[in-house]
Formats: structure tokens, sequence, C-alpha cells
């Protein structure tokens, strides 16, 4: 129903139009009763009130039915995020470095690159350090933002689902260019990947190796958190 | 209706003369004046660098100012909004003002403490506004002051940290002051459950103000120390921790929204019940959800940090507490509607500012909950989306609380009554304009807009104009409720002792009310909103 650039686009937005949904209800609920209240019980119409105290069963399910509600919601979120934190093992792996105000993106044969190149099905994990202060690599197509802070070592990945050029934004405030600090993911089927990584090495002087192959984990990446 | 024999407080005799007979006054009631007009000039500089930010954000690219210049217009915008208005605001002005009158006290516990605080906070605020002038340009850390940035910018960071921490000490002093007089000065009769609600709500504020806000001293004084000496505790590059600087910041600062809302959330109780002549629906579960607020708010705050690459243990456990947290909130949003079932409801001023606080704090509160879902969480934090969430509680809650209580009880304080037709104007341009400018964040977050971005993608264009428009209307809806208050105060009508037909009892005493509030204490013996008089006789 809600597919999209990357593999968690469908579920953070049911989880999104579920909650908008039953807020929806429960807002116009309110609402409506309000105004109801305050037209219907004008003191011109009614100019005496009714004093009530309270009523305690009223008191539990306005207070219970939110609270299974908001669990319901607590658990499709927490379920959401739990595909995000889960890495796949073999998934490509590039390091990413953010500096005022630049991205940097390096593959396994030490190529540089300053535009992130994905493989369409194919999951990319991004190792996340900062050169200098916070930053937040944020991709809105995907769904997914992680902070990249200096002396820490983050990682985030995703799966793109969909061909097509996507941007790269930085989400915390970082200085002067925070606004400017853009780049784009440019997501490839395997051939043009193959044949732009090949390039892009011999141009960089690296040694071609084919990425599609699952490859180990490079042995540090363990303590990416 | 005020007896000839009691002089009020406006012009009471004093020792000192001029504006002497006001800074130098320890009444409670000039104090919550002085609050008044300190608080009214900050906010006003603050709106106008919003409406200068929004100003920038109308077209992509440069509109009227450089990116530096607006890094340090949103960082102040924050700073002014939060530390000086918002965080101060209600419990300041209405809560000195009122809360002697509502538990039946002549002044409160420490009224020379509470003088202090005054101080405290314009000293707080001069320095802030005097570090706008230093060596180095203003502050343009954002008000969240996060390292490394805040270590590594020349701007003047630690003349802003350090009015924040000097308005710390006096958002304590009140605390404590509140909670004291809370404890010893309450009239004969006047229980614990026959407090008004705008009491208990002073209370739950009171309490976090004394427990979290010394988290902030402290956590800026490291700051300050590691700028000054270069102790490494929270940049990296000295071998500290940016991210444990976040949470101690979370730590009060959460707590603090909760600083903000709790006092506005009491005056919402305060005005229902007077102008639906009814007694307060659930007066125990809005009571006891003030308190309950104010324990769980005190334990949610890494959901602030949810992308920052915390442990999956702890972002299970914000996020749960997070919607625990909402749920005293939202069993004061019933317990508000239910009191006008049956009511006899006058439509005046101050409940329209209640109708739209209820419609705005619950948009809020909704958009809360999408917020506290981690998946959702991980796509909009840093957005727009976050900075349409808080201005729909902060201003459509806390702002509009605000507005609301100098409507409901200008009358008691300045024995003025303000035109009543031009004060719906102004509401109608304020509610309509607020949604017209913070409700297209919502959108253009979810659609991917950072927040803090000096300029942006053509695509969100759109939401950023309309947004720029609604923050017009919201501007001009502010003069013309400042215009009707400051025209009313020169030559408003004389205001009646009980112009709304209220029971608590500031309605009990003359309007302005006389030095020490009551000519003989009052004995209570009825809860706070007894409306059985207007009852229909059998």
């Amino acid at each position: 129903m809600f597919s999209g650039a990357s593999s968690f686009v469908e579920k953070t937005d049911a989880v999104l139009w579920f909650i908008v949904g039953l807020s929806a209800i429960v807002f116009v609920g309110i609402v409506v009763t309000m105004i109801y209240f305050v037209v219907h019980y004008s003191r011109k119409k009614n100019p005496h009130p009714t004093n009530i105290d309270g009523h305690l069963g009223l008191e539990l399910t306005w207070t219970l039915i939110p609270l299974v509600l908001f669990m319901g919601m607590f658990y499709m979120g927490w379920s959401g995020y739990r595909d995000i934190r889960s890495v796949p093992d073999d998934a490509m792996v590039v390091r990413v470095t953010a500096r005022m105000w630049q991205w940097s993106f390096e593959y396994p044969n030490g190529v540089q690159t300053d535009t992130l190149h994905a493989v369409i099905y194919t999951p990319m994990r991004l190792n996340l350090t900062s050169m200098d202060v916070n930053h937040s690599l944020y991709i809105p197509a995907f769904r997914i933002k992680k902070d990249v802070i200096p002396g820490r070592k983050n990682v985030m990945w995703f799966k793109a689902i969909e061909r097509g050029a996507y941007d790269i934004a930085c989400a915390e405030f970082c200085g002067l260019q925070h606004a400017y600090m853009y780049t784009k993911v440019i997501v490839d089927d395997t051939m043009s990947f193959n044949r732009w990584y090949a390039a892009v090495s011999e141009k960089q002087g690296k040694k071609y190796e084919s990425l599609l192959t699952p490859k180990p984990v490079p042995a540090d990446s363990e303590s990416y958190q | 209706m005020a007896e000839p024999s009691v002089v009020d407080y406006l012009h009471a005799p004093s020792k000192h003369r001029g504006p002497l007979s006001w800074i130098l006054s320890t009444d409670h009631k000039r104090i919550g004046i002085l609050y008044l007009v300190t608080m009214s000039f900050f906010f006003s500089v603050a709106v106008f660098l919003g409406f200068l930010l929004r100003l920038e954000l109308l077209t992509p690219g440069k509109t009227i100012v450089d990116p530096q210049i607006y890094n340090e217009l949103f960082t102040l915008h924050g700073m002014i909004m939060i530390f000086l208005f918002i965080i101060p605001g209600l419990p300041a002005v209405f809560g000195n003002f009122m809360l002697p009158i509502l538990i039946g006290a002549k002044d409160v516990s420490f009224p020379r403490l509470n003088l202090l605080s005054w101080w405290l906070f314009l000293s707080g605020g001069i320095l802030a506004v005097v570090s706008l002038f230093l060596p180095g340009g203003p502050v343009d850390t954002g008000w969240t002051f996060y390292i490394p940035y805040s270590v590594r910018t020349n701007t003047t960071v630690i003349p802003a940290m350090t009015a924040a921490f000097i308005l710390g000490f006096s958002s304590i002093l009140t605390g404590i002051n509140f909670i004291t007089t809370i404890h010893r000065m309450r009239a004969p009769g006047m229980s614990w459950f026959r407090m008004p609600l705008f009491v208990w709500s002073l209370y739950a504020t009171g309490w976090i103000q004394i427990l979290a806000t010394p988290i902030l001293g402290i956590t800026l004084l490291l700051v300050i120390i590691e700028r000054l000496f270069g102790v490494g505790i929270f940049d990296p590059s000295l071998g500290g921790d940016p991210v444990l600087y976040q949470h101690l910041f979370w730590i009060y600062s959460h707590p603090a929204v909760y600083i903000m809302i709790l006092p506005g959330m009491g005056v919402v109780s305060e005005i229902i019940p007077v102008f639906a002549r009814r007694t307060i629906f659930g007066y125990k579960f809005i009571a006891f959800s003030s308190i309950a607020i104010a324990f769980f708010g005190s334990l949610v705050w890494a959901h602030h940090m949810f992308t920052v690459g915390m442990s999956d243990t702890g972002q299970f456990i914000f996020s749960l507490l997070t919607f625990l947290v909402s749920i005293p909130s939202a069993i004061k949003i019933f317990n508000w509607v239910a009191t006008m079932y049956k009511g006899s409801i006058a439509l005046e001023v101050p409940l329209l500012y209640v109708l739209a606080f209820i419609v705005q704090f619950s948009i809020g509160g909704f958009t809360g909950m999408m917020l506290g879902a981690l998946s959702i969480n991980i796509h909009v934090q840093d957005t727009a989306f976050v900075v349409g969430h808080f201005h729909y509680v902060m201003f459509g809650g806390a702002g509009f609380a605000a507005i609301a209580a100098i409507h409901y009880w200008f009358p008691k304080m300045f024995g003025k009554m303000y035109n009543k037709r031009q004060a719906i104007i102004g509401w109608a341009l304020l509610t309509f304009g607020f949604q017209v400018l913070y409700f297209p964040m919502f959108v253009m977050g979810y659609k991917g807009m950072p927040r803090r971005y000096y300029d942006y993608l053509p695509q969100f264009q759109i939401y950023h104009q309309i947004s720029t428009v609604g923050s017009w209307i919201v501007v001009l809806g502010l003069l013309i409720v400042l215009h009707n208050l400051i025209t009313a105060l020169r030559k408003g009508e004389r205001a009646e002792m009980n112009p709304w037909g209220g029971v608590t009892l500031e309605w009990t005493v003359p309007s302005p009310p006389p030095v020490e509030n009551f000519v003989t204490v009052p004995t209570v013996t009825t809860g706070a909103y007894d409306y059985s008089r207007y009852e229909k006789k059998a």
C-alpha cells in the first residue's frame, strides 16, 4: 500500500497512517463533542447547570482504552525500529565520514566518493564517523536517519527497492553551511553499478573486485553500534 | 463593590517612590506584574525574531539575512522563548499574583526571596541581551548548546550559558517559595482537595523546578569548565562524550516542558468551570494527573535522542514510557470536555482561548504519539515535524493558556475590563493564523525538510510560504490583543469584583485586590468549584 524507495518505507508509513487515523477519529470526537456542548448547553438554552462531580466508570474507560491503544502504537513503532536495527550480515559495507560540511563515502577497496552509490535490492551498511561536530545522515526517501558523532561509531543500513537518485541531508545542526550539506544516493541495478565501480576504481588507482558476492564484514565493524 | 476604606495594591503607600516602589516591592502581586512586564518585553522580542525567521524562509536562498545571522536568530528565538518566557511564564506571573489569593493567604511564604527571584530573572535576561554585543557575536548553537559545536564556535556561548544558569536559580527559588506556601499558608478549611486545580498544577511544577533545574545548572557549569580549562567531559577531542551532554541536557529540559505546560493545564481547569457554571468533572483525576505528569515526565528525557545510537534496551524503555506519560494528559482533556456537559456555558474570551487550547494541545499530543513511535521518530527526528509538534504544545498549549489567563484575570489584576469585541477578533486571527503557520510543518517535516535550515529544496517552498503567511496573521492577532489590553489599562471600563461569576477566592476580594488581599482571612467550607447556587431550585 505504501511502497517506496527503501524496504522501510512501507512499514513506517503504515504505522504513521495507523496513528494518524486513530488520532483523527479521537480528535473529531473531542471537537464535535465540545462544540455540541458549547451550543447545546449555552447559557441561553440552559440557564441552570447541573453539577456532576465525576464518574469512576468513565474515568476508567478513558484511561484504559487509551492505554491499550498507546501500547499498540508503541509496539508497532518498536517492531518497525527492530527492522531498522537488524543489519544483515551480507550487507555491502561503506564507511561514511562527515565533516563541516560534506559527506565522504569509502568503499572496501579504498575508492572514495562524495555521492553514495547503492545497488537495488542489496542491503548496504554504513559505518559512520565524524571528523568534527555532530551531524546526522538522513535519507528522507528511505525513512532513515542516524546521528554521526565524533568519537562514536554509529551504524545504519538500508535496502533500496526502487532505482533513482535520492537526497541525503544533514539533520543535526552543524553550523554555517548546515543547510547545504546535501548529497545524493544513487540506486542502480547490478550491471550499472559494477560498471561505475570498475570505472571509478580505475580512475582512483584501486583494485576492482565485485562487491556483490558476499564478503565477510570488516573486522572492526563489530565495534559500530 | 470595593470597600472604599481598603487601599488596592496598585495605589498602596510605600516607603519608596515611583519605579522603586515596584522593583523593591515584596508584594506578590506587584512582583507578578513585574514579571508580566519584563516577560511581555522578552516575548515581543522573541516573536519579532520568529517573524524574521519565517520571512527569511519565504524564498529559497537569501531573502533578508545571511546564514550566520539566521543561525543566531533561531538560537535567540528559542533561548528567549524558552528561558525568558515560557519556563518562568505562567508560574511567575499568574502563580505569583494568584496563588496566595487562591489559597486564602496574604502573601507567599518568603516575600523577599520572591523579589530576589525576579531580580535574578532580570539579571539573567540582561546578561542574555548584553551577550549579543560582546566580541564573537550572538550565540549560534541552537538553544540546546549541543557539544562539540558549542565548544568550537567563537560566538558568546559562555555568557549565554551563564544567563541560563542564573535564570535557573530564579526558577528554583520560585519553586521553593510556592511549595512552601502551599504547604504552610492555606486558609482555615482549605484542605488539599479543596484547592483550585491551578494550585495543584503549580505544586507539581514547583517540584520539577526544584528537582530538575539543578541538573541544568551543573551541566552548563561543566561546559563552561570544559571551554575555559580544557577539561575533557563532553568534547571527544579531549576524551569526553558528547552524548553524555545530551543526556544531562534533556534530563532537565524534558521535565522543563512540563514546567511550561502544567500551569497552562491548571489555567484551563480554572476557566472551564467558571464559564460553564458548574463544578469540574473528575477533580481528583485532574489533580493527580498533574502529579503523575511531573513524575513520569522525569523519566522520558532520552526520547529526544532516539537517533544518537543508544542501546536498544534504552530505546525500548524510553519509547514505552513516552506513551505512558501521555495518558495523564489524555485524562485531563477528557475531563475538561466532560466539564462542559450540562453546564450553562457563556462563550466569553477566556473560554474561547481554552477551546483553542484543547484543539491545539490535542493535535500536539497526537503528533507526540507519532514522535514517540520509534520507527516514525527515526524518520522525523530533527525535521520540521518536530518544530510543528512543539509549537502546537508550547505555543498552542502553554502560550494560549497564558493569553487565556491574562484575559481571565485581567479585570481582577487591574480593575479594568477590555473591549470584548476586539478581544474576539484578536482571538480569531491568532487561532486561524496559528494553524496556517504551524500545520504545514507536519507535512514538510514528514516529506523530509530538516529543521534549523537556512535554505531548502524547491519542493518545500509551498509549505514554507504558507507557513510564512501564517506568521503574519499571528503577528497581527498578537498586536490586536496587545493593543486591546493596553487600551483597557489606560481607559478601560471599571471592572466589577466578580465579572465572570467565579467562586474561587480571588473573586471574593475587590478588583484590584487590596494590599493584604483579604480584609478578614476567609474560612473555606466547600470545594473550589461549588456552583450549586446556579442550579435550578427544586
